[in-house]
């Protein structure tokens, strides 16, 4: 079985305030580097006709569901996106398992039943990567209030992207959230692209005016930088936490690949030279690494180490799935009701 | 768009997507009160890439890309229609009409009745259906008995280009709300549409192949399945009609019950679920017509009663094929 992630354990208290030491932040590298492996490897799936259905690549956006995760306890909520790979991986989730689910295998995380969009990993709190659009949002508010009711101490995150500012469903349980002051953190990944539209000919006004509106704490930022990114996330989880209401966060991102793996000819939304200087620039795994090494907190070797180690990870997950078999067709009928 | 081919008899052959993409800048030619909206449905010509190219001729101020907001888009086409234009609204997947529930079940339904006939809602809302493509449980869905039960709504379930075409000519013409559902799997299905001009009506079924034996009455695709389960059965000599009622809502009723007099047996064969579904309702209709011509109870084959699972060695046992309509037939024919 795949390493699971290094996660605090349930119950206990939340992160102390205090910035994570130089183990913390590999870490957290470690998660990016395993996103990263995780996603190359579902592309080679995908292109070499081993993978059926759709394949949203998270590659590019590691630094948000790391940085963002890596604040949470292991039994806080996640609702997650068709772009989920990356979420459920930094939530903890085991390559093998995922990857025998995106193939369709009885091995998979859902049994083969849900695909890439729509794994669910209940132990590690994952309650669900989603293909409606903006279609988790409720499920993560009834989470939040659910713990508020509980008094269980625990959040839940809403990832989405900021195409799903277009649904009516955020705005409704944005209001609830802040109405009954929920423990809901809402993190807008925004990759500028709504599919195959810039989001500023489907957005009007400013992204973040629409929380302000509702009164929710927001904060904008850059999603690139994962001590950026997980430092407010530690932040907002305990203002939540501690009773004082939601938050939402508007992380500045971009997707490297196309919409879905299938989405090659992209010039006609956007350039060239758009995507090589996010690639080259802004890779938020390079840029760690530069951090990490600038502050002497580990040296190359490590990281190639923990590259290296991710890859041979994400390989044998990769081979299990393939030899896996698939389920059996008797399973048809199973889960229709509990 | 490729130069078109030429069918057996000369005439063009366009695939199931082109038909629909021809229908539409024909319309939008046509009439200058039509209009397409929906999510990337301009340059990216929808993720089908169906409506590719259609944004070159008409502009983006006929051809609209749109935020991800079907109701508003299913809304603005509601009030867009009582006002003196005729939206075409495209709803990328079918399983997303459920997001437009009020506005077509509640406001587009109601309206011209409510208002005791004075105004219309004169829109079409374009999605998909069917499964078989490895899209999981919330992309494969096809929901087309959701509209079909609503007074007020007509449904249309083409299933070759020909009648694509013509149908959402009528459809864009009609003066009521319409939902029009193409089935994902056949965009690239070729068929013989001419170049002239023509619309096909609502409510008129089309005998897709004639047979004495036993009648199938199917719609969208499980037209192709019926008739591929045909050619099988008549190899062992048993003739099947295939009865294609194009329109889910109006039924064609009458044609349906007579071809299940003449061959005295039949099956009904739609992708929705088979819970109170489309099967359900012209199994009923055949029933209630045909009773004293049956020689075997009505059959009926849908989608399997489950949330469409991913798994390709799960999903395709979820949904009528070639094979198993064909085993249903012999069987009700009595042979084994
Ligand atoms: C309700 C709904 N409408 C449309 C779609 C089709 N769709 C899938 S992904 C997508 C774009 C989503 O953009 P965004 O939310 O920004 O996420 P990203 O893909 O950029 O991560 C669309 C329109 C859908 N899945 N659900």
């Amino acid at each position: 079985m795949a390493k699971a992630a290094k996660q605090t354990k349930p119950k206990t208290p939340a992160k102390a305030a205090g910035s994570p030491d130089a183990e913390e932040w590999l870490t957290m590298y470690q998660q990016m580097a395993r996103i990263r492996a995780f996603e190359d490897r579902v592309n080679l799936l995908y292109t070499s006709a081993k993978m059926p259905g759709l394949a949203h690549l998270y590659i590019g956006e590691e630094a948000i569901a790391v940085g963002v995760c890596s604040a949470l306890n292991a039994d806080d909520y996640i609702t997650s996106t068709h772009r989920g790979h990356g979420h459920c991986i930094a939530k903890g989730a085991a390559v093998d398992l995922m990857f025998a689910e995106l193939l369709g295998k009885a091995a998979g995380y859902c049994k083969g039943k849900g695909g890439s969009m729509h794994i669910a990993d209940q132990d590690n709190g994952n309650l669900g990567a989603n293909a409606i659009v903006g279609g988790s949002a409720g499920i993560a508010v009834g989470a939040g209030f659910s713990a508020q009711r509980r008094g269980s101490g625990q959040v839940a995150v809403c990832f989405f992207g900021e195409g799903a500012l277009g649904q009516g469903l955020i705005y409704e349980t944005m209001n609830l959230a802040q109405l009954w002051k929920l423990p809901v953190i809402f993190v807008c990944e925004n990759n500028m692209y709504n599919e195959y539209t810039h989001f500023s000919e489907t957005t009007a006004g400013q992204p973040i005016d629409r929380a302000h509106a509702f009164g929710i704490h927001t904060e904008e930022l850059d999603g690139q930088d994962i001590r950026l990114v997980h430092e407010t996330a530690v932040r907002v989880v305990e203002r939540a936490r501690r009773g004082e209401g939601p938050a939402f966060l508007l992380c500045h991102t971009y997707r490297y690949h196309g919409h879905h793996v299938g989405d090659i000819n992209r010039e006609y939304y956007r350039s060239k030279e758009e995507e090589r200087d996010w690639v080259e620039n802004r890779d938020p795994i390079a840029l760690f690494a530069d951090w990490l090494l600038a502050e002497k907190l580990t040296d190359r070797s490590v990281l190639d180490g923990i590259e290296a180690e991710a890859k041979d990870e994400v390989e044998r997950g990769a081979q299990f799935a393939l030899d896996a078999p698939y389920p059996d067709p008797s399973e048809v009928e199973t889960n229709v009701y509990a | 768009m490729s130069t078109p081919e030429a069918g057996k008899n000369g005439a063009r052959v366009l695939t199931f997507g082109e038909a629909i993409r021809e229908a539409l800048a024909e319309e939008l030619r046509r009439d200058p009160t039509v209009f397409v909206m929906g999510e990337d449905v301009a340059e990216a010509g929808t993720a089908f890439k169906v409506l590719l190219g259609l944004v070159d001729e008409f502009g983006p101020d006929r051809v609209i890309d749109s935020p991800i907001s079907e109701p508003g888009i299913t809304g603005l086409g509601v009030g867009a229609a009582m006002t003196g234009m005729r939206p075409v609204i495209d709803i990328m997947f079918g399983d997303f009409i459920t997001l437009t529930m009020d506005q077509m079940v509640n406001q587009a339904a109601k309206i011209h009745y409510m208002s005791g006939g004075k105004l219309k809602v004169p829109m079409v809302l374009r999605t998909t259906m069917g499964a078989t493509r490895r899209s999981a449980a919330q992309h494969s869905q096809s929901l087309h008995a959701w509209f079909s039960h609503v007074p007020g709504l007509k449904v249309v379930v083409p299933s070759t280009p020909y009648d694509a075409k013509g149908l959402l000519k009528t459809a864009i013409r009609d003066d009521n709300p319409v939902a029009f559902f193409e089935d994902k799997m056949m965009y690239q299905l070729k068929g013989e549409v001419p170049e002239e001009e023509y619309t096909i009506p609502f409510g008129v079924a089309d005998i897709k192949r004639s047979g004495s034996d036993i009648t199938i009455v199917a719609t969208s695709s499980m037209v192709q399945v019926s008739l591929a389960a045909a050619e099988k059965l008549a190899e062992i000599g048993i003739e099947a009609e295939v009865v294609d009622p194009r329109t889910t809502f109006p039924l064609d009723k009458e044609t349906i019950i007579e071809s299940a007099k003449k061959t005295s047996r039949a099956i009904v064969v739609d992708e929705g679920y088979e819970r109170y579904g489309v099967t359900a309702e012209i199994a009923s209709v055949i029933a209630d017509g045909a009773f004293y011509y049956l020689d075997a109870p009505v059959k009926r084959m849908g989608a399997m009663d489950v949330p469409i699972p991913f798994s390709p060695a799960l999903e395709d046992l979820t949904v009528p094929t070639a094979d198993t309509v064909m085993e249903t037939a012999k069987a009700l024919c009595g042979r084994v």
